[in-house]
């Protein structure tokens, strides 16, 4: 993928965990939501870690706005039934 | 409820009145959720209806700590989050109440970036929990598996919002 390995002079320690940080690479790659429908062609490291900032963000935010909607539902139902939903989404 | 003992009660969940039903099959699903939904029982009767803001965010903390706590203490990511979090809790009650809480606050720790990385691995660092104390090869890994433990807590988080508003009836 980079050029950077044909130079001279690089250590065989630096040639091996440059293998390992293309394959985490990779493997944080696979998880991306868009995944699926990206060209089977690997993009670059950038790209990842830049989707990857924007997909945590993105999740960060989902978390902040589903505690705020549990919040909102919790107050308006009553314990009992909120109580008894609780339940049954843990047994489902 | 203090963060240390909503942690250690990770057991399964042999409490009569939640477990009428014979012994589930051994998924982990229930399991990892009976921290979350505990938490969540405990805040909807400690806090009053009228607070949405307060419980929204205990809401919030509830699930970064049972996130956490799923993943356990062999992850940097799980340990940095729990201290992170436990420090915060401490400090509430003698800072004021009013002071904003986020979750991922602006950091105090400034983080450089480092030789020899892209660009992006600074940002990354900011976003996930210890990433300033990493290198790039944990960072990579802890993010993989971070995400992976966020994306399940979401998917949780969407069900019992699901259950929740079809046990309301709609006006």
């Amino acid at each position: 993928m980079s050029s950077r390995r044909t130079r001279s002079r690089q250590s065989s320690s630096s040639r091996i965990s440059e293998e390992q940080i293309n394959d985490l690479v990779s493997k944080l790659e696979a998880l991306l939501p868009e995944a699926s429908i990206r060209s089977n062609s690997s993009a670059s490291a950038a790209r990842v870690l830049q989707d990857t900032c924007n997909y945590i963000r993105s999740l960060h935010r989902e978390v902040d706005d589903l505690s705020e909607r549990l919040s909102e539902l919790l107050a308006t139902t009553d314990t009992t039934s909120a109580q008894a939903a609780i339940i049954r989404s843990l047994l489902m | 409820p203090s963060l240390p003992t909503l942690c250690n009660h990770l057991s399964p969940p042999s409490h009569p009145s939640l477990s009428p039903s014979p012994p589930l099959p051994p998924e982990s699903k229930p399991m990892s959720a009976f921290h979350f939904l505990r938490a969540l029982s405990q805040i909807n009767k400690s806090t009053p209806k009228s607070s949405l803001l307060l419980r929204s965010r205990r809401i919030r903390q509830a699930a970064y700590v049972s996130m956490a706590c799923r993943a356990g203490r062999s992850r940097l990511w799980s340990r940095a989050l729990l201290r992170r979090l436990q420090r915060r809790s401490r400090l509430r009650y003698l800072i004021s109440q009013r002071t904003r809480a986020g979750i991922a606050p602006k950091r105090l720790k400034v983080v450089r970036p480092r030789s020899g990385e892209p660009s992006r691995a600074e940002a990354l660092r900011r976003l996930v929990p210890g990433g300033p104390g990493m290198d790039y090869c944990s960072l990579l890994d802890e993010t993989a598996h971070y995400i992976q433990c966020l994306s399940s807590q979401v998917q949780l988080m969407q069900k019992v919002v699901g259950s929740i508003s079809c046990e309301t009836p709609q006006p």
